[in-house]
């Protein structure tokens, strides 16, 4: 083979306390998912960052186009009533 | 038998281990095969390193004589060390070296679930500690062994290559003299008889996973326990000393 | 939308302190200049673990040895950062490195110095690191989102990293005769190229102008330089050592200290490739990834052999 080969690449998740969500840590490369796991936690968890990893190959990743941004994300501004503070509570009432 | 003398030999020859593999793998850095992969090496040493510098901490304390990890490190002569030939043996190629760790990891592996329970209470610490370490580092040889072998047709001569040249150091691993007896009748050390076939049944089956054959055996390497090193050896020490013995007042 | 409107809408968001991501429209320049700054700052970071790397073996106490291990391995995880980080610019890993290994690509001059003593160890932790640190603090503000996030992570980690390098240095100027004349000698050899780590003066730096309207660099050559040298002074005064530099000196006016200048011709040598230690970094680096490429190769096989047993199942 004369192309180099450095391997697909993986965007790694990290969840840093159990409970809490999955974060993106950034990517690696690696040949397939067990060593792309591998790869991760060498590489993101050298600090005891991490309880839990996900890997997800980088070409696998469906993302919205900064085109997109007006129609995706600008309809629900106008939607306050999905928000507690829409709402109109009577004086004194508590733990609502 | 003096347990006392005989702990301190025992620990040394834990860490002697420790060290003289966790420099081999330190010799790696910059050189990986890929980027992902020079930092996995570098974990592995420094994680040898770890244990290496705990247990000759203790051996320092358990002797009594005031020596502690640095002391042990690098101011014995090669004759006072323990370490196995196996832990000597030159990095090589890629697959050579993942042959090295492999043998020495899954045996690392039971020796420390048998010495969690050890009846003496740091080691039996210092054990369950290094444990999750050394799964870490058997996962992650092995998983190389089956892709090399398994890999191209290249891959798979050169791994069968490494393993054939690692493979009959491994018996010294298992070794048991009087310090041994003396401590394992007092539930101290680890019997290592009892896993002996727990360890080649594992190392069967990651060498079939692999596609690879089963090396014949060769000379079984011998003489770590009693000094008597492999020559590369004398030249491990005369780098890993140099400086601290070049200026034996200084503190860095 | 036609270009000129683009690149207005891309300007004006860059002046809102608001980040460009990837898939974001940018200018051609942009993305060039971003390219070479991020894959010459990886390339460093990779390159910079050789000089390092140097005395692993040797570290003189057992300590010394797994703290320059992990600093060296963080820096092999920073250039992994990097590199993924130009790589979202549409750029291969594989192609950056055939940049690095073809000369197109440049790193550090820095790292083409050799490490001659321990108390080089020092002095790269708290001169080079130092004046990386002073850029990458800088650059955490820069306007491109995966290096600003890139840059964030590696501040985090390098903050240890310049204090190894200083503590180095300060328990070997109280140490024995010999250990302040290694130290004294290290921060000679490596002052004046690690003011050079900065680049050329402002007045001769060719890309300053485009990257700073476009908010990647944050602040100029000559600004961050200025940085390293007043809080460096100090620190040196501090553990007995001197800068070899007689033009430096405190001015009270400025507030800030006055130096000499740099040999430029020698600094651009090495950036052209002759200094003393450019073929040898190169051609290590070279030489572990040739002899890689068979395991590289083989784990891909694997993974393909792998992929091909399920899709049959």
């Amino acid at each position: 083979m004369s192309v180099d080969n450095q391997w697909p690449l993986w965007e790694v998740f990290i969840q840093s306390k159990t409970g809490l969500p999955y974060k993106h840590s950034g990517s690696v490369h690696a040949p397939d998912g067990e060593m792309a796991l591998q790869n991760a936690r060498d590489t993101y968890t050298r600090r005891m960052e991490g309880t839990s990893i996900w890997v997800v190959p980088t070409d696998a990743i469906v993302a919205s186009s900064p085109d997109d941004s007006g129609s995706f994300f600008d309809p629900s501004d106008d939607k306050a009533y999905r928000h507690p503070t829409f709402y109109v509570m009577p004086e004194g009432a508590k733990h609502i | 038998m003096n347990t006392k003398k005989a702990l301190f030999e025992y620990c040394i020859r834990i860490g002697d281990n420790s060290m003289i593999l966790g420099h081999r793998l330190s010799e790696l850095c910059s050189r990986g095969p890929i980027l992902e992969e020079d930092i996995a090496i570098t974990n592995i040493s420094l994680d040898l390193f770890g244990q290496c510098r705990n247990i000759l901490t203790y051996a320092g304390e358990v002797e009594g004589k005031g020596r502690n990890e640095d002391d042990l490190a690098y101011h014995r002569p090669e004759h006072e060390f323990r370490s196995v030939l196996l832990t000597e043996q030159p990095n090589g190629h890629f697959g050579t070296t993942m042959a090295r760790q492999m043998l020495f990891s899954v045996f690392h592996y039971y020796f420390y679930k048998e010495l969690s329970k050890s009846n003496d209470v740091h080691l039996a610490a210092f054990a369950a500690k290094s444990l999750k370490e050394t799964m870490y580092h058997m996962r992650h040889s092995s998983e190389w062994i089956i892709r090399l072998g398994d890999g191209t047709e290249e891959s798979h001569e050169k791994m069968q290559e490494g393993l054939n040249k690692m493979w009959s150091y491994r018996h010294e691993l298992f070794e048991k003299d009087a310090v041994d007896e003396h401590l394992i009748e007092l539930g101290i050390a680890v019997d290592t008889a009892k896993f002996k076939d727990a360890y080649e049944k594992q190392l069967e089956e990651i060498i079939s996973r692999a596609t690879l054959e089963i090396p014949e055996e060769g000379w079984r390497a011998t003489g770590g326990r009693i000094g008597h090193h492999s020559e590369y050896m004398g030249h491990i020490l005369a780098v890993f000393q140099s400086l601290a013995r070049a200026y034996p007042d200084a503190k860095w | 939308m036609e270009d000129v409107e683009r690149l207005e809408a891309f300007q004006a968001k860059i002046d809102r302190e608001e980040k460009i991501e990837p898939k974001d429209w940018m200018p051609a320049e942009y993305r060039k200049h971003l390219i070479r700054q991020i894959s010459q700052h990886a390339h460093s970071e990779v390159i910079g673990m050789q000089p390092e790397g140097n005395w692993i073996t040797r570290a003189p106490s057992l300590r010394a040895k797994v703290v320059l291990l992990a600093k060296i391995q963080d820096e092999a995880g920073h250039g992994l950062y990097l590199y993924c980080a130009a790589e979202t610019l549409g750029i291969s890993r594989e192609e950056l490195l055939e940049q690095l290994h073809s000369g197109k690509a440049k790193y550090s001059s820095i790292f083409n110095y050799p490490t001659l003593n321990w108390a080089d160890m020092g002095a790269v932790g708290w001169l080079v690191d130092g004046a990386a640190i002073v850029n990458q603090v800088s650059l955490q503000r820069t306007s491109f989102g995966p290096y600003s996030r890139g840059m964030v992570r590696i501040c985090k980690e390098e903050s240890f990293h310049q204090r190894q390098g200083y503590e180095i240095m300060a328990t070997m100027a109280k140490g024995t005769p010999e250990q302040k004349r290694m130290a004294q000698e290290a921060l000679d050899r490596i002052w004046w190229p690690a003011l050079g780590m900065f680049g050329p003066h402002d007045k001769d730096s060719p890309n300053t102008g485009n990257a700073m309207k476009w908010k990647i660099k944050r602040e100029t050559n000559d600004e961050l330089r200025q940085k390293f040298i007043d809080k460096t002074v100090q620190q040196a005064e501090v553990i007995g050592l001197t800068v070899p530099d007689p033009d430096m000196k405190w001015n009270e006016d400025k507030g800030q200290y006055d130096h000499g200048e740099i040999d430029w011709e020698e600094f651009m040598n090495v950036v052209r490739g002759k200094g003393p230690c450019n073929a040898q970094r190169l051609e290590h680096h070279k030489k572990a990834h040739d002899e890689g490429r068979w395991v590289r190769d083989a784990a891909t096989a694997y993974a393909k052999k792998q992929q091909s047993k399920k899709q049959v199942a």
